[in-house]
């Protein structure tokens, strides 16, 4: 079936185009683009008023299947990708049991193909049981299906250990996610340590918890010359040290969240357990160096940490509830509408950020591009709509969010993957 | 002299007149319990839940009394043999006391915002009797008529608190409260329990006692909580009570006549020499009975004041 794509704003980053043009689509492949293209027989999205882009990639998305299935599933995550703009995902390897193994990735991969309309890339664990003890057999995961290895959120504290998983993945062309904490200064720690978590009586999670882990994995890739991508930035000594290692050429890409960008630690006056997350908010001053980064280009990728989470475990005690919060569905609209309109970031620079880096860090070729031969995943926004976020409308099974109610102007309006159209559903 | 706060969850988000009609109408209780018959039927046919998730003898019996001098029913909620021990959450757990029609609850727990978290789902007036190392509003609120009645007057006073002031809900509370009337605070300890940013605040810190308590008018001794040092916030007790311990030695460097305190229980010998505890300077079961009249007037000004009825 062929799919033809009409007077859209095409703005693909990897080759600057920046135009209205009409995208024609078959067998899942673009086949061309043009400023006029007649089609006969193709069915028409009419994207007038509309902009296309090269489909959203978020690098960063816990799917909790296997093992926690009433926080999300395969199928429930990949439609709250769909609607949040996003056509690929990668899913992190803290499900039950833990994916590191084939077995697992498999397991993934077979659920997905079945119940998914989005792309699920599975993230497997640098560590068995991301116990921080031994590797797994990454060169197995790989050909199994993973796109990566990280041991996300018990990030490996072993720097021995973390540092034979940079050389080993050296060997595969492997890149390692970071989840970058030493457990040791963040035990405990339930927000950013500082004036606010005195003030309200918090255990704080010292912003030198981040930085000595990301000083560390930077040294030990620059010697294993391997490719390194620290997960959720979130403070500015880290920042810098990020700055200083991208001069000397040292492989190393970065995330930031929507919410690291937009909240900080003052929020928590009210002990909202849904501003818990792992890092933590930040000061208002590495917020703003956040944002610096993203505007100069140290910060590579967008990234949600989507980390659903029942309602349950978060109406407790803040001590007792878990880290993390809902993304997908918000990222989008939140970064068009908090930083692309207020003019922080080009419209140009945040596709670049949310689709054409993740694609090259993770060298998905045929991705984060658009252009004849490439995969046919498309997001196409609307950045005159106007909405407003609303927990009771997530096709995430979890509603953990501190954005419920926000009001933000841009949204996704068409998600198309493999030349299918996936959302609206 | 209108109280118009549902709870009472923190001093710092108290204005200067709320505090002191809590204070003046604690004075005006004061007497109630040096009668032979200690009653008054203010609060009669309310409905107390002292409701303690931590281990607490002092404060929960103060409310409990407090309550009882004021007629209203009070019961009190153990936390070894209730539902959490059976895995319900504390949403339910106050959800179901609800059930039963108390006009106040009040709760002590050992999560900073506990009582704040309650206070977001309740329909019942909630008290914080101390929630994890974040505010203690009743303890404050007794040490402040404790030192008015001791120096006739607060602002101006310099006030030194010593100890584990990163984990201490009693310092959080003075720290706003003193401060609102107008003493100027010295906070002393080791760096790991003492964060710079604590001048934040608008207080002085300083790592030595010998150097801060000169001059002082009071001095309030926080006690160790052996509980949580674990993270080798200083080398050792001997060591702690080397730099930190109050003596007599250490006294004398203060102002004449100037006060001892502790919200208790006290290490005898660590942060407070036994001779001084025991001294006619300290100030320690006079806090204690202060306790009693703050209590009544929180529980009287926020479940039976004229005022409040007016208002309402």
């Amino acid at each position: 079936m062929r799919l033809l794509i009409k007077n859209g704003r095409v703005i693909d980053p990897s080759s600057g185009i920046d135009e209205t043009l009409d995208i024609l689509i078959e067998k899942g492949k673009i086949v061309d683009i043009k400023p006029k293209i007649d089609a006969n027989k193709a069915k028409v999205i009419d994207a007038s008023r509309l902009v296309v882009a090269p489909g959203f990639i978020d690098m960063h998305v816990h799917l909790r299947e296997p093992g926690q299935e009433y926080k999300e599933t395969i199928k429930t995550g990949s439609l709250a990708a769909a609607k949040g703009g996003f056509t690929t995902i990668l899913c992190m390897p803290n499900t039950e049991p833990v994916n590191d193994n084939r077995g697992v990735t498999e397991y993934i991969l077979s659920q997905a193909k079945k119940e998914a309309v989005v792309n699920i890339f599975p993230v497997a664990s640098i560590s068995r049981n991301q116990e921080g003890k031994e590797l797994t057999d990454m060169a197995d995961l790989l050909d199994a299906g993973a796109i990566a290895f990280s041991d996300d959120g018990q990030p490996v504290q072993n720097s021995h250990l973390m540092r034979r998983a940079l050389e080993y993945s050296k060997l595969l062309d492997a890149l390692i996610i970071d989840h970058c904490e030493d457990k040791n200064l963040s035990e405990g720690g339930l927000m950013h340590e500082g004036h606010y978590s005195y003030l309200f009586g918090l255990k704080g999670i010292p912003d030198s918890s981040e930085e000595i882990m990301v000083a560390r994995d930077l040294i030990l890739a620059e010697k294993a010359d391997a490719r390194l991508h620290i997960a959720h930035l979130s403070v500015k000594g880290a920042i810098q040290l990020i700055k200083q290692a991208k001069k000397k050429k040292i492989k190393v890409s970065a995330e930031a969240t929507p919410h690291h960008l937009l909240l900080d630690d003052s929020h928590l006056e009210t002990y909202d357990t849904n501003l818990k997350m792992n890092p933590p908010l930040r000061s208002k001053e590495d917020v703003q160096a956040l944002r610096e980064a993203v505007k100069e280009g140290v910060v590579d990728v967008i990234a949600t940490d989507h980390a659903p989470h029942a309602a349950d475990e978060k109406d407790v005690e803040f001590d007792k509830a878990p880290f993390g919060i809902n993304g997908l569905e918000t990222a989008v609209s939140l970064i068009l509408d908090r930083l692309v309109n207020k003019n922080i970031i080009s419209l140009q620079r945040f596709i670049e950020m949310i689709s054409t880096k993740p694609a090259n860090i993770l060298r998905l070729k045929n991705k984060g591009r658009i252009s004849i031969g490439a995969d046919a995943d498309l997001t196409i926004l609307n950045l005159y709509r106007e909405i407003i976020v609303d927990i009771n409308k997530f096709k995430s099974k979890s509603q953990n969010t501190p954005f419920h109610n926000w009001k933000l102007k841009g949204a996704p309006a068409i998600t198309i993957v493999g030349g299918k159209k996936v959302y609206p559903f | 002299m209108a109280f118009k706060h549902k709870h009472l969850l923190e001093i710092r988000s108290l204005t200067l007149s709320e505090i002191n009609t809590i204070l003046s109408t604690a004075e005006s209780f004061l007497e109630i319990s040096t009668r032979e018959i200690k009653k008054v039927p203010t609060l009669r046919g309310k409905t107390i839940i002292n409701l303690f998730f931590e281990p607490s003898t002092r404060t929960r019996g103060s409310f409990e009394l407090a309550a009882k001098r004021l007629s209203a029913d009070i019961i009190n909620f153990n936390q070894t043999t209730s539902s959490l021990a059976k895995g319900e959450s504390l949403k339910d757990t106050v959800l179901n006391l609800e059930a039963m029609s108390p006009d106040a609850l009040i709760i002590r727990h050992s999560c900073a915002g506990a009582a704040y978290f309650i206070s977001t789902f309740c329909q019942s007036h909630v008290i914080n009797a101390g929630d994890g190392s974040h505010e203690h509003p009743t303890q404050a609120l007794l040490d402040a008529l404790t030192i008015r009645q001791e120096k006739k007057k607060i602002e101006g006073l310099k006030i030194v608190i010593v100890g584990d002031i990163l984990h201490s809900r009693v310092a959080r509370s003075n720290i706003f409260l003193l401060q609102k009337l107008g003493a100027k605070i010295v906070l002393v300890g080791p760096p790991a329990l003492l964060p710079e940013e604590f001048k934040n605040f608008g207080v002085e810190i300083d790592y030595s006692l010998d150097r801060a308590i000169e001059g002082a008018d009071a001095i309030m001794m926080l006690r160790i909580q052996r509980e949580r040092q674990k993270g080798n916030s200083f080398p050792s007790i001997r060591e702690y009570r080397n730099l930190y311990s109050l003596t007599k030695m250490r006294y004398k460097k203060a102002k004449k006549n100037s006060i001892i305190m502790h919200p208790g229980p006290i290490n005898r010998g660590v942060e407070l020499s036994t001779d001084l505890a025991d001294s006619a300077k300290s100030v320690i079961l006079k806090q204690v009975e202060n306790g009693i009249a703050v209590r009544m007037a929180v529980l009287y000004l926020l479940l039976g004041g004229k005022e409040r009825e007016t208002a309402d």
